[in-house]
């Protein structure tokens, strides 16, 4: 016992859990606080490039500025006869699963006092372009198949690797975004 | 005297009618003769409580009347001991069918001469200064304890989505259907991935319907290890006794879906058995888009969940007899499924939708402020937030044993405890108060 706790107090995955407790329990006396907003903004520069940003959002019951407002370029490959100047779309659908997921793990293995070392994950989204291209009515737009490999060095067994990686996809917001239909509302300005 | 003894007689009868039709006096009252309900009458008896069972119709009518023809109890017959009556059948490794179920709780009510009266509708139970008044089909009651033991099973928990099916798609509930050829024609959606939902499946598959089986979070369990029942583990391994204080997370524990059993020996139920008996296994029903069903695309990380959390299970239950269990019994075949669909177009494939998504009590006559913002019915162990409330019979009330038949025992005693301690608090504070 002596040596688990001993062993509990070294684990630092950098995640403050405790506070990640404490939110959770507050939150649960306070439904309104719990009610976030996302946001993002976008302007379209030329071709298929656009640069998106990311700043504000709502929750706690007020609006909250990230430390600096973070941009991405959103571009096609050369293949598509566009300029490459950023990731795709789609791709960025990936990087947000893949963030989703890890932080997932990070936070779960410190709350299960596991030590991580590395955690890196690969993961493929398999399209056919008949739908995008409307080639095939039958053929959907989106990815027909998402693939996460995760190869995880941590101070723990398979079993509680496997443990891990489960209770983040539980708890993970992109991976509910992207396994369930949402509701979309697409508007435009007067 | 002629005169005198007649209008006597009168008084009598009129005194004797208005105790039937109006307001009658006692100690408690329990709410349903199911086995919660029989069981707490008989830890009063013996402790002398002046008490009555109010039952809305028949002892044990949910079994009887309110399930589907094939059911059997998911746990075997050694486990159904209860105050008073310890099984004693000829089949302890068995599974009692409701309907021999419902006649073994009349045979216990008879056992432990439970004051029940049948054909007693509860309409409402309501304070009333320092007791309550329970309102029924055949007059009103005050007392000074109420025991809610109408179960957690009273209707059927159906989801908003239902709503959005068109109405040529028909809808029956789990607590409805009774048998196959009874329902609707065509081809069935069953919704639900626990007990009922699985069983209902297999059984329509069967009869020779075409089959989709909806799976959300589940949980996977072996009917048997090692040639003893999963129940008997549970035991001996301690999970089936541990208490809600040794939950991490109490409400999702208790929002925990029954694991995929049957109530026959050595006969499993899971998913990859169903698959190969030709029901097409999709993901949890999210949405209906275009006459279209959604069904979610998370389906293999709720099977590799289930597998994991089972694995785990079977772990604890080895670690509990290493004498007895070989770790070559601990192994079982991963859930393989088909790549599920995600989208089946609603009157083409789906004709009828049966929701096998759980059940939820009726409290909707207590007329107490004793819910939380969801219309929870708040209790601690079964003790309600009103002096003198108690519940019985519900998921995991004071153990995991409290969701099941085996429990009540345990938590029976320790309510009659409680509830003892509330009458004598009172009979005090009112004779105080009188002097």
């Amino acid at each position: 016992m002596e040596t688990n706790t001993a062993a509990n107090e070294t684990v630092d995955n950098g995640v403050n859990v405790e506070a990640l407790l404490e939110a959770r329990e507050a939150l649960t006396e306070a439904p309104a606080a719990a009610q976030f907003t996302w946001r993002a903004t976008s302007d379209w520069v030329s071709g298929t490039h656009t640069r998106s940003s990311v700043k504000g959002f709502r929750g706690l019951g007020e609006n909250h500025t990230h430390r600096t407002e973070f941009t991405f370029d959103s571009d096609h490959p050369e293949v598509f006869a566009s300029e490459d100047i950023g990731a795709t779309p789609v791709e960025y659908v990936l990087v947000g699963l893949a963030g989703c997921l890890t932080a997932g793990i990070a936070s779960v293995a410190q709350n299960r006092s596991i030590q991580l070392h590395k955690v890196t994950a690969t993961l493929e989204g398999k399209m056919d372009l008949y739908g995008i291209l409307g080639i095939d009515s039958d053929v959907r737009n989106g990815f027909d198949d998402v693939t996460v490999r995760f190869d995880i060095d941590a101070d723990a067994s398979p079993e509680e690797i496997e443990a891990l990686v489960a209770q983040s996809q539980k708890r993970s917001a992109v991976f509910d975004i992207i396994t369930n239909p949402t509701q979309v509302t697409v508007q435009v300005g007067g | 005297m002629e005169r005198s003894t007649s209008s006597f007689r009168r008084a009598t009868l009129r005194s004797r009618f208005q105790m039937d039709r109006k307001a009658r006096n006692i100690d408690v009252i329990i709410i349903g003769a199911g086995h919660a309900g029989l069981a707490m009458s008989a830890r009063l008896s013996s402790a002398q409580v002046e008490h009555v069972v109010l039952e809305a119709g028949d002892i044990g009518q949910r079994w009887r009347r309110e399930r589907w023809d094939s059911l059997s109890l998911l746990t075997p017959n050694w486990t159904l001991d209860l105050p008073e009556q310890s099984y004693a059948g000829q089949h302890p490794d068995g599974y009692m069918h409701k309907d021999e179920l419902a006649d073994h709780l009349e045979g216990y009510a008879k056992h432990i001469r439970a004051p029940v009266k049948r054909d007693t509708r509860v309409h409402r139970v309501g304070a009333a200064g320092e007791r309550y008044c329970v309102t029924t089909t055949q007059g009103e009651w005050f007392c000074r304890a109420v025991v809610l033991a109408t179960g957690a099973y009273a209707e059927a928990k159906v989801p908003k989505i239902a709503e959005s099916l068109p109405a040529s798609v028909s809808q029956v509930t789990a607590r409805d259907y009774r048998r196959a050829e009874d329902l609707p024609a065509g081809k069935v959606l069953v919704v639900g991935g626990s007990a009922t939902g699985l069983q209902i499946a297999q059984e329509l598959n069967a009869a020779g319907r075409e089959v989709i089986l909806a799976v959300g979070e589940h949980v996977r369990m072996p009917r048997q290890i090692a040639e003893r029942d999963v129940y008997w583990w549970l035991m001996k391994s301690g999970v089936f006794w541990e208490t809600t204080a040794q939950m991490d997370d109490l409400n999702r524990a208790r929002r925990v879906p029954s694991p995929q059993l049957v109530g026959q020996p050595g006969r499993d139920l899971n998913l990859n058995q169903l698959q190969d008996q030709g029901i097409e296994i999709v993901g949890r029903f999210a949405g209906i888009c275009n006459s279209t069903a959604q069904f979610s695309g998370n389906l293999p990380h709720l099977c590799k969940s289930a597998d994991l959390k089972m694995h785990r299970l079977l772990q604890r239950f080895a670690q509990s007899a290493p004498d007895i269990l070989d770790p070559a019994a601990l192994e079982f075949s991963p859930t393989q499924l088909a790549r599920s669909r995600l989208a089946v177009k609603l009157d083409d494939e789906i004709n009828v939708v049966l929701w096998a998504t759980g059940f939820k009590p009726d409290y909707s006559w207590l007329d107490l402020d004793v819910f939380d913002g969801k219309g929870n019915l708040q209790h601690d162990g079964g003790v309600v937030c009103a002096p003198g409330i108690y519940a019985l019979g519900l998921p995991l009330m004071r153990r995991r044993a409290s969701t099941f038949i085996a429990g009540t025992a345990g938590d029976t005693q320790a309510l009659v405890q409680h509830l003892h301690r509330h009458l004598d608090t009172k009979a005090h504070r009112i004779a105080v108060g009188g002097g």
